[in-house]
This record gives structure tokens, C-alpha cells and sequence, in this order.
């Protein structure tokens, strides 16, 4: 199925969870995720499935006013 | 520094900060530049956001994230750039989880141009960000009635912006400001957003208000690590100037010196 992470599309197999996607994007902490505009905790990832065309983001910090 | 906090500390949601200036970390020069401007105000809290950068073992160390460990700051996150309650539940969750803090700079941009906040949804994010947990500084205008619904949901501080963001023009609308600053009077109010110059953080801290927030007047300076030192002794000498109580404006010249002895008076 495909998913877009930080809007790039990707294709993870049928039944992949946020676990999946994080490994696959290779993220480093610290970061966190959020699947279709709603926060998952850190301790969710390997039970949050995704389904096809969820639109994930995996963000970091960074400098702000 | 020049801060005096031990008989008169700021005090948001309970918690006492050894300083009334908070300070943004971005458009500086370098991440050097940004430390020794840190380390030289000694802000009470240091500002900070999230993005879909830095996020993969490809890219270059987080030096950021290193670096507010190393300088032992308070952590406000802001959800800058939301435009949606939903956006900011969202971005504020996230925020909780990477810096592990419960507070949070609320933004919630209404128009792009300006910056302006979406004043008509800003009280609802805050109401559910504090039932959420949070400590809330609401990122608002001037307006006397939303900030006193910005309070009634729960906002125990709020930060009245004196001009768009990044404008540097300091108060635009001084008589909205001090009357808000007179009608809530028992609210902590941190001045946030365009303030240019070290008399305009002065300035507002002379008509009462708590603290100030800065980012680019600072960033953007020639010399971004004295201009930070600069605005800490402004904001601390209006702090003082307020507590001190001004003397009341005459129309009239009055002679500082005494009159009585004076030489040669009306000799000539």
C-alpha cells in the first residue's frame, strides 16, 4: 500500500504499522509522529496500523521565535 | 545579569523564572552567535518548534537539540505556522513529547500576510489545550475581550502581540495595550512579537507589563550578542521603573534647583 511520509509517497506492505514507516524514514530521535493530522504517543507506534494513502509526519526540533 | 528576581520574580502558572525576557532562537547568524546571545541575556525561557527536518540518520547531528541541552533553558515550543485547532492539538502533543514540557506557545495564525492570529479560534484551542494539561501562552492581539475569554478558559498568563511578527516597530497601538494592561490588571501578560529596539521592551515594561518576547530584534541586530544584553537591562530598567512609580507629568518648568540663595538674583 502506499502512504505519504513527510508527503513522499512510500509503499509498506499490507498490516504495516507506524513502526514500520519510522524504520523505513530512518528517523533519529528526538522526534515525534502523527498519522493523518493526530498525534500518536511514542509507545503506540507498533500498534498504530496504517492503512493506504494515510498521510504520516515525523518531525524534529528546530529553531523558532 | 541584570536581573533582580529575588524579591520580584516573574511567576506564570505557578512556577518562578529568574527573568522577564524570553527569547526566540531563530534567523541568527550562527548557532554561536545564538549561544553567546543566550548565555548574555539569560532569558527566562528559550523559544523552539518542530519541523519535517532533521529527522532522518542521513542528515547532519541535530547541533539544535544539543545545544538548548547544553544551555539549560526552559523550553517554550511553539506551534508557529498552525492554521487549524486541530493543527495546533496536533503540533502541541507532538511538542509535549519531544521536549517533555507542558508548555506551550500558542499559535494560531488567522492570516498569512500580517501573521495576524485567528482571534475567533483562539480561545477554543486554548480551552483544549489546557484541559489537555498544558500550560498555555496564547499568542494574541491587543483585544481587551479576547483576552479576557483567553483568561476565562484558563490561560493563567497571556502574550499580547505590540506589532506583527518580525516588523520590529515596536507598540503600534499603545492606548489598546495599556488599557488592557489596566483592565487585567492580576494577569501575567508577556509582550510577544514586534518589538525592534531595547527602549520598546523598556517601554512596555514601564506600562506594567510582565515580560517581553523576543526573537528577531535580536537575531537580526549587527551584533546579535550585545543587542541580547541590551534588551535584558531594558526590560529589567523598565521593570524597575514601573515597580519604582513614575513621577506625574507637569505642564509647567519647575526648577530642580532650590530657588532660595540663589546669587545675584535680579541684580542685574
Amino acid at each position: 500500500m502506499n502512504v505519504f511520509i513527510n508527503q513522499v509517497q512510500h509503499e509498506l506492505a499490507e498490516g504495516a504499522t507506524l513502526a514500520d514507516a519510522v524504520t523505513l524514514l530512518q528517523a533519529r530521535p528526538p522526534f515525534a509522529a502523527a498519522v493523518n493530522l493526530q498525534f500518536v504517543p511514542n509507545t503506540q507506534y507498533a500498534q498504530q496500523l496504517l492503512q493506504s494513502d494515510d498521510r504520516i509526519d515525523i518531525i524534529a526540533p528546530v529553531t523558532g521565535g | 545579569m541584570t536581573n533582580s528576581p529575588v524579591h520580584d520574580p516573574l511567576i506564570l502558572y505557578g512556577q518562578t523564572f529568574q527573568s522577564r525576557m524570553m527569547l526566540g532562537t531563530s534567523r541568527y547568524p550562527s548557532p554561536s552567535v545564538l549561544k553567546a546571545a543566550v548565555q548574555k541575556a539569560q532569558p527566562a525561557m528559550l523559544t523552539a518548534s518542530l519541523r519535517r527536518q532533521n529527522v532522518t540518520s542521513k542528515d547532519a547531528p541535530n547541533r539544535f537539540w544539543d545545544m538548548l541541552h547544553e544551555l539549560e533553558v526552559p523550553v517554550l515550543p511553539n506551534t508557529a505556522g498552525c492554521h487549524s485547532i486541530q493543527e495546533v492539538i496536533t503540533t502541541a502533543q507532538m511538542a509535549r513529547e519531544v521536549f517533555e514540557t507542558p508548555w506551550i506557545k500558542l499559535e494560531l495564525i488567522g492570516d498569512d500576510y500580517t501573521l495576524q492570529p485567528d482571534t475567533l479560534n483562539l480561545v477554543e484551542a486554548a480551552s483544549r489545550l489546557i484541559k489537555d494539561g498544558f500550560k498555555v501562552l496564547p499568542y494574541c492581539t491587543e483585544d481587551l475581550v479576547l483576552c479576557q475569554r483567553l483568561v476565562d478558559v484558563g490561560c493563567q498568563a497571556i502574550m499580547p502581540w505590540a506589532a506583527p511578527i518580525g516588523t520590529g516597530k515596536g507598540p503600534i497601538n499603545p492606548y489598546a495595550l495599556r488599557t488592557l494592561r489596566e483592565r487585567l490588571s492580576s494577569v501575567p501578560m508577556i509582550v510577544d512579537a514586534g518589538l525592534g529596539l531595547p527602549s520598546h521592551a523598556c517601554q512596555v515594561m514601564e506600562w506594567g507589563f510582565d515580560g517581553v518576547l523576543l526573537n528577531t530584534a535580536v537575531a537580526l541586530a549587527q551584533d546579535p550578542v550585545t543587542m541580547a544584553g541590551a534588551f535584558a537591562h531594558a526590560t529589567q530598567a523598565g521593570r524597575d521603573a514601573y515597580r519604582s512609580g513614575t513621577m506625574t507629568e507637569q505642564h509647567a518648568a519647575q526648577p530642580s534647583t532650590p530657588v532660595l540663595g540663589t546669587p545675584f538674583w535680579h541684580q542685574s
